[in-house]
């Protein structure tokens, strides 16, 4: 917050005021409270949590960087730190976490497996990658992730929100922000934003494209 | 030792069960493996003999294998003496693939439970006479038994690994751009989900169908309404409803993505349903398409706090059928190792025990601090701090780094005892400690080998049971070390005994560091990339950190298992957080959950 080189508009601070007064952006002073009070969700799934738990602990200490209040209640995160496998039967759950969390919110898809499936991505009980379901803010790589490339992540993640302007976020516009559909459980898992595709594919399958490669 | 345990087929029957064949004539066959096989008629029957006469009064196995090409479907079972120690029996019970059913065993061992729940929802076979027969891992709705050998997940590539795509075609098309739904899901014919209707979580409610509003309107248990003088069971309580109250999958003190459902009259609980699976990566399935020494990273990601002594158990189980013995110097590596997951474990789970207590993550710091060292350990050997890998059929994946051995022998003779000692001090005697934990969630001896419990949850209610000395494995007869027993079963017995388990294992660890060669192979044979494992079944036991680990492998000869399946003691130890939570306050099935501690990965897997 500099003042070495003020707006034009700015109103003119008397000298007297100088050290008690300085004049910016509500963007940066937004985006600097809102970067250093990242409160994560206390949300484990799988192994990268406990890689989690290890930065929050003292070795790491996840409270250099503002973000070691973790909060068991979506109502009061900032942050979802998705840090493992996503299973087809825990997915619905994720799903409503997510739409129970106030905005602004992010979503750092910790690991390979909440990334794309990793190691497990044929399992039949496995999602591709939370992303199918989440905008996913950061992806941090890694099976787990060191504990060190998770604060990589979050430090991506708050250059992500330095970039931010209330003028252009979702969350201060009149439209209502509409809640992810919830998938349901059925004979497979259902995104129910596909329902309609899905009950005229299982009508008619049609097979997927032959592999470019082979023709 | 691994090799000589080796699974021989028997022609006659011999020892304990000589008797068998005596007593039930025709019911009775021995089979290609050691063991018998039961006309599933009499299984019951015999069964409650092997119990009952044989001694064998711990269930420790209950698992399916599917031999699609016989066309039949075999239930294996493996039963432990804890009295005597030793092999475990095993017997199996076969049946047709179509319409499979065989009798449950859970009025014999009630530790059946969950693992014949397992068994059904995974293969498909029915077990007349349980008590709860749903789906466990899976959902209840989900189509088909993924287990069996003729049913394909949505990204089904090819049977086996490599697939022919990878290796040697070397072109690989991202899943999703092969299969019709572009997803990994694949739906019924005619499948409609404008109009469906899910039943995932009615049949879980299910069990609380049992409740009904009595004439004082109460939400009670049926068969509890009266007792036999005509008395509502639970008048003498206050009037109040019972309340249905989920924890979990999302709780901060689950441990993970577990779920608990309790009925509670007031803060009592009147009844506990367990609900898992929502961390099933479907690691026996991706297994059976692995290689074999493919499993072995897999294995690591079981109970994720201690990936070190699950290879432990894998390698062993797969060593038992190439029956090779790992050289010298390996089998303390193998050990060293073992113990210092253990310790790592244990301090982790005492730090969250006291979590769960409420003391938010103070202790779990000082416990955080000490893994955070053994942790710099297995990353120098292993190049991972939690995914170790590390193990080989017939040794270890590389020698110890220089200097390493100074290291942890500095670890495991002057900072670590000095810091059990520390936990112990600031934590055994604090009053709260006492006064949640004394006499909470209670299980019985008796009750313990019922439900299968295994580890420090088996050994808090003074059943001395211990694999490393049950059935020695690697090098642990060597060794001088005392199985820790406590006697109360209650939760702080069950926290007292990982520090004195943790104690033992530093015992341990300083009698292998003294004693390991300076120099040595460490790998039996030559290092290869594909496994040659003989056609065979083995059992493959660990006593892991939190209970007996069981690897079943069964190998038709060719490169990849044809049927493997743990025995996860996080999984089956749960069996017994019913019994042990009603009746107590709703804020100790926290506690008491946390004394059992569980790891996700490994009670889904």
């Amino acid at each position: 917050m500099s003042q070495a080189e003020p707006f034009p508009n700015d109103p003119m601070v008397p000298p007297e005021l100088s050290s008690n007064v300085f004049i910016s952006t509500i963007d940066k002073f937004y985006n600097w409270g809102r970067k250093r009070s990242m409160w994560p969700m206390m949300f484990g799934l799988a192994c990268c949590a406990i890689e989690m738990i290890c930065v929050a602990a003292g070795r790491y200490d996840l409270a250099r960087f503002g973000a070691e209040l973790m909060r068991p209640s979506p109502r009061q995160a900032d942050l979802m730190i998705v840090s493992g496998t996503v299973t087809k039967k825990m997915v619905p759950t994720i799903v409503r976490l997510y739409n129970q969390m106030p905005e602004p919110k992010y979503v750092l898809s910790m690991g390979a497996c909440a990334t794309s499936g990793g190691p497990f991505k044929e399992g039949y009980n496995v999602v591709s990658g939370i992303d199918k379901f989440l905008p996913v803010d950061v992806y941090v790589p890694g099976c787990p992730p060191k504990p060190e490339a998770l604060l990589q992540g979050l430090l991506k993640l708050f250059e992500k929100i330095e970039k931010q302007s209330i003028r252009d976020v979702a969350w201060y516009r009149k439209t209502a922000i509409e809640a992810v559909p919830v998938p349901v459980l059925g004979p497979d898992l259902i995104d129910m934003r596909r329902a309609m595709e899905i009950r005229e594919m299982s009508q008619s399958p049609v097979e997927p494209a032959a592999d470019p490669a082979q023709a | 030792m691994a090799a000589k345990a080796a699974a021989a087929p028997v022609a006659e029957l011999t020892g304990p069960l000589a008797g068998l064949k005596e007593k039930f004539g025709e019911a009775v066959k021995p089979g290609d493996f050691e063991g018998v096989v039961i006309n599933h008629d009499r299984l019951v029957e015999v069964a409650t003999y092997i119990r009952d006469e044989l001694g064998y009064d711990y269930l420790t196995s209950v698992t399916g294998v599917d031999y699609l090409a016989q066309n039949e479907m075999e239930v294996v079972y493996h039963v432990l003496n804890t009295r005597a120690g030793g092999a475990p029996l095993v017997f199996k019970a076969r049946t047709p693939r179509e319409n499979a059913v065989v009798p449950s065993l859970i009025t014999v061992w009630p530790g059946a439970d969950f693992q014949e729940r397992e068994a059904w929802d995974l293969l498909g076979i029915k077990f007349e006479g349980h008590p709860y027969l749903k789906r466990i891992l899976m959902w209840e709705g989900f189509s088909g038994h993924p287990l069996r050998k003729d049913w394909k997940e949505a990204y089904y590539e090819q049977d086996v690994k490599p697939f022919d795509s990878r290796w040697p075609g070397g072109h690989h098309r991202r899943a999703e751009d092969r299969v019709p739904y572009a997803d990994n899901v694949n739906f019924p014919a005619d499948f409609d989900p404008t109009v469906y209707t899910a039943q995932a979580d009615a049949a879980v409610y299910e069990r609380f169908k049992n409740y009904e509003v009595d004439e004082r309107g109460q939400f009670v248990p049926k068969e509890a309404v009266k007792d036999e003088n005509g008395n509502g069971k639970f008048q003498e309580y206050l009037e109040t409803d019972e309340l249905v109250v989920n924890l979990g999958p999302q709780h901060p003190s689950t441990h993970g993505v577990f779920r608990m459902v309790v009925a509670l009259d007031g803060e009592k609980i009147m009844h506990l349903e367990p609900v898992m699976g929502y961390l099933h990566r479907n690691h026996e399935k991706i297994g059976e398409r692995n290689t074999y020494i493919q499993n072995m990273p897999f294995t690591d990601r079981l109970d994720y706090l201690s990936s070190m002594s699950n290879n432990f158990g894998y390698a062993l189980a797969v060593e038992k059928l190439m029956k090779v013995t790992p050289p010298e110097r390996a089998e303390y590596i193998r050990v060293i190792m073992a113990e210092l997951t253990r310790i790592c474990n244990h301090v982790w789970a005492i730090g969250f025990l006291l979590n769960d207590l409420g003391a938010f993550f103070t202790p779990a710091l000082y416990a955080i601090e000490e893994r955070e060292l053994i942790l710099d350990l297995f990353e120098a050997v292993s190049g991972s701090r939690m995914m170790c890998n590390y193990f080989r059929f017939g040794g270890v994946a590389r020698d110890l780094p220089v200097g390493w051995l100074e290291t942890c022998r500095e670890l495991v003779f002057n900072r670590l005892p000095k810091k059990v000692d520390e936990l112990d001090y600031f934590l055994s005697e604090n009053e709260i400690i006492r006064a949640r934990c004394e006499g909470s969630g209670v299980l019985t001896g008796d009750d313990a080998v019922k439900y299968s419990t295994a580890g420090p949850v088996l050994r808090a209610s003074g059943v001395a049971y211990d694999v490393r000395r049950a059935e020695p494995y690697s090098i642990y007869e060597r060794f001088e070390f005392d199985v820790a027993v406590r006697n109360h079963g209650d939760v702080y017995d069950r926290y007292l005994i990982r520090l004195d388990e943790v104690r033992q294992s530093l015992r341990i660890l300083q009698q292998a560091l003294n004693q390991i060669p300076e120099k040595g192979e460490i790998q039996a044979g030559k290092k290869q990339y594909s496994a040659r494992v003989p056609a065979g079944q083995a059992y493959g036991r660990v006593e892991g950190p939190k209970g007996e680990l069981g690897f079943y492998v069964v190998s038709d000869g060719t490169a990849n298992p044809y049927r493997y399946h743990i025995r996860a003691p996080s999984f089956i130890n749960l069996t017994a957080l019913g019994p042990m939570s009603v009746g107590q306050k709703i804020a100790d099935a926290v506690i008491i959950l946390g004394s059992i501690d569980i790891v996700l990965g490994e009670t889904d897997r």
